[in-house]
C-alpha cells in the first residue's frame, strides 16, 4: 500500500533528517514508529500524509507515485488517510462535536447521515458530555481524544497517529490503543508514532525504529 | 427551611455548554476584517449611487432640452433695402402655417422684439430706424411630417432676406456636453468599483493568511479547494450585501431628501438656478432601479472577487 525507496529528506539547506529509508506498509498492518525525540518521527509521518515532499527517493501511496499527484487528486487521497497530530490541531471556533464531524462535513454530506456515528464515537472515547464544548475549554487528554476521534470517524484505509497517548494517563492510553487495534481489525492500516515503551509492550506489533535519520525494522 | 449555604456550594458546577445553533461557519467570522470592509464597501456604494443619480439627472435634462429645442425653429427676416419688413414677415408666417407638421407660427411684434433687445439696446428703441432682423417663431406639432430643409428652401425662395435657424448647433453642443458628462460619470463609477475590488482582494488575502491553520486542517480532512473557497465566499457575499445595502440605502435616502427639499423650495435661494439647469430635480424611478442593481452588483462583485482571490491563495499554498 505504501512504499518508500531510498527516501531522503532535508528541511531547506539543513542536514538530512531522514536518509535512505526503504520500507513498505501493507494493508491491514499495524506498526509502531519509534525512536528518541528529534529522531524524525513527525517528519516521516508528514511524508506519509502528503504534507512534505521527499528531497530524494520515491514514495508511492495507494500505488501512486507521490511526485505525480496533481492538486486535484490530493483531496481524494487525503480522505483515505486519517491523521492524529501531535499538537491535535482542533479548530478552536468549532465545538468538539463539529471538530469530529469535520471530515464528513468537508465531503458535503448531510448532517443527519453522520450525526449518530459522531455521537457514538464521542461516547466511546469518553467525550459524550463534552460535545458542545469548544477545544480551549478541554483538558489535554480530552483534546487528544477529540483529535483521535476526528481521524477515525470516516474509517480511513490508513491511519497515522503522532504520539496519540502523550497526554493521557496509562489506563486511558490502554483504552485508546484498543481503539486503534479495533480499527486495525476492521481493516485499517495503522502507524502509531510513539516513544512510550510501556504502550508498545502491550501489543506485539511490528516496530519501525528511527535513529539518526535511519530506519531499522523489527518484524 | 432554606438549605445551608455549604450544600449550595457543593452542587456540581455543570460544564458550560453552548447551545448548538445551526452549523457554525468553518471560517471564524471575527478573523475577517469585516467591519472595515463593510465600511469601505458602503462608502463606495454610496458614492457610486450618487454618481448614478447624477448621470441619470444630466441625461434626463439633456433629453428635455433636446426635445424642447427640437420642437421649435425660427425664421429670421433680415432687412434688405427696399423690402417691406412687415409684409415679408407676414409672408413668412403664412408660409410656415401652411407647412406640413407645423402647429403654429407667429411673428414677434415690435414690442416683443424690443423687449428681447432691451438688455442690449435699452428701453424705448424705435425699431423702424434700426436694421434689426425680425423673428418668426414656428412650433412643430408633428416632427415626423416636418422637414426643416424644405421649409428653409421655400423661405429663401419666397421671403426676401429670410432664413431658417433650427438650432441644430445648440442641440449638438448640448448633446455633446451631456454625453461627455455621462461618460465622466461612468468613468468615476468604474474607478470606484475598481478601488472596491482591490480592497476586497486585500481583505481576502489577509483573511486567508490569518486562517492558514484552519485551511491546512480542512485540507488534511480532504476538503477540496472549491469547498474551502465556498466557505470564504459565503462570508464575503454577506459583507458585500451588507455594505452595498448600507451604501445604496444611504444614497437613496440622501437623494430622496434632496429632491423633497428642492421640490418644496419654490422661491428658496438657489432653487431657480437648479430648476433652470436641470429642469425639475426629479430622480426618476429608473435611477433608483439602477441603484438597486448597483447593490446587487456590489454584493456579487464582492463574492466573485473574494472567490478568485481565495482560489489564487489556495493554489499558492498547495
Ligand atoms: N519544519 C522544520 N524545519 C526545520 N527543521 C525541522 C522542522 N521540523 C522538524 N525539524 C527538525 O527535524 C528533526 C526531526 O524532527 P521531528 O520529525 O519533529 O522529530 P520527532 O517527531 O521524532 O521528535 C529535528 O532535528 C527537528 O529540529
Ligand atoms: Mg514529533
Amino acid at each position: 500500500m505504501i512504499r518508500f525507496e531510498n527516501v531522503g529528506l532535508r528541511y531547506g539547506m539543513g542536514p538530512e533528517v531522514l536518509s535512505d529509508l526503504t520500507f513498505r506498509i501493507d494493508p491491514h498492518s499495524f506498526q509502531f514508529l519509534t525512536g528518541p525525540s528529534g529522531a524524525g518521527k513527525t517528519t516521516l509521518l508528514r511524508l506519509l500524509f502528503l504534507n512534505l515532499k521527499p528531497t530524494r527517493g520515491l514514495i508511492s501511496i495507494f500505488n501512486q507515485d507521490t511526485a505525480r499527484i496533481t492538486p486535484r487528486e490530493m483531496p481524494g487521497l487525503r480522505r483515505r488517510i486519517g491523521v492524529v497530530f501531535q499538537e491535535f490541531r482542533l479548530l478552536d471556533h468549532l465545538t468538539t462535536y463539529e471538530n469530529v464531524a469535520l471530515p464528513y462535513r468537508v465531503l458535503g454530506q448531510d448532517e443527519a447521515s453522520y450525526r449518530a456515528d459522531v455521537v457514538d464515537l464521542l461516547d466511546w472515547v469518553g467525550l459524550g458530555d463534552r460535545k458542545h464544548v469548544y477545544p480551549p475549554v478541554l483538558s489535554g487528554g480530552e483534546k487528544q481524544r477529540a483529535a483521535i476521534a476526528r481521524a477515525l470517524i470516516t474509517k480511513p484505509e490508513f491511519l497515522l497517529a503522532d504520539e496519540p497517548t502523550g497526554n493521557v494517563d496509562p489506563p486511558l492510553a490502554k483504552r485508546l490503543l484498543r481503539l486503534f487495534y479495533e480499527m486495525n481489525r476492521l481493516g485499517t492500516a495503522v502507524v502509531i508514532a510513539t516513544h512510550d515503551l510501556t504502550l508498545m509492550e502491550q501489543v506485539d506489533a511490528r516496530r519501525l525504529v528511527l535513529t539518526d535519520g535511519r530506519l531499522e525494522i523489527y518484524e | 427551611m432554606s438549605k445551608p449555604a455549604s450544600e449550595k456550594l457543593a452542587r456540581p458546577v455543570k460544564a458550560v455548554e453552548h447551545p448548538q445553533r445551526g452549523r457554525l461557519p468553518l471560517v471564524p467570522p471575527q478573523t475577517i476584517a469585516g467591519r472595515a470592509l463593510v465600511l469601505v464597501i458602503s462608502i463606495m456604494a454610496f458614492l457610486a449611487g450618487l454618481t448614478i443619480a447624477g448621470v441619470s439627472l444630466v441625461s434626463q435634462a439633456a433629453q428635455g432640452w433636446e426635445s424642447e429645442i427640437g420642437r421649435e425653429v425660427t425664421i429670421e427676416v433680415r432687412p434688405i433695402d427696399g423690402s417691406d419688413m412687415s409684409a415679408e414677415v407676414a409672408k413668412a408666417v403664412a408660409l410656415a402655417q401652411e407647412f406640413p407638421g407645423v402647429g403654429s407660427a407667429h411673428g414677434l411684434t415690435d414690442q416683443e422684439t424690443s423687449r428681447l433687445l432691451e438688455p442690449w439696446l435699452g428701453a424705448g428703441v424705435d425699431l423702424g430706424s434700426l436694421p434689426v432682423p425680425r423673428l418668426v417663431v414656428v412650433t412643430i406639432d408633428d416632427p415626423g411630417a416636418f422637414s426643416v430643409k424644405d421649409l428653409a428652401a421655400q423661405v429663401t425662395a419666397q421671403v426676401r432676406g429670410g432664413s431658417v435657424d433650427d438650432h441644430a448647433i445648440w442641440v449638438d453642443r448640448l448633446a455633446a456636453m451631456a454625453n461627455s458628462m455621462v461618460f465622466a460619470g461612468l468613468g468615476v463609477l468604474v474607478l470606484m468599483l475598481t478601488a472596491m475590488v482591490l480592497s476586497i482582494v486585500f481583505a481576502t488575502r489577509a483573511a486567508m493568511a490569518g486562517n492558514r491553520d484552519v485551511i491546512e486542517v480542512l485540507h488534511f480532512c480532504g476538503a477540496e479547494d472549491r469547498f474551502i473557497a465556498g466557505e470564504f465566499q459565503r462570508h464575503f457575499l454577506l459583507l458585500g450585501m451588507k455594505g452595498g445595502a448600507i451604501g445604496g440605502g444611504s444614497a437613496v435616502a440622501v437623494l430622496g431628501l434632496l429632491s423633497w427639499w428642492l421640490s418644496g423650495a419654490a422661491g428658496r435661494p438657489g432653487a431657480d438656478q437648479i430648476e433652470a439647469l436641470v429642469g425639475s430635480f426629479e430622480i426618476g424611478w429608473r435611477a433608483y432601479g439602477w441603484i438597486g442593481a448597483l447593490v446587487v452588483a456590489v454584493a456579487a462583485l464582492t463574492a466573485a472577487t473574494s472567490r478568485l482571490a481565495v482560489r489564487r491563495s489556495l493554489q499558492a499554498m498547495a
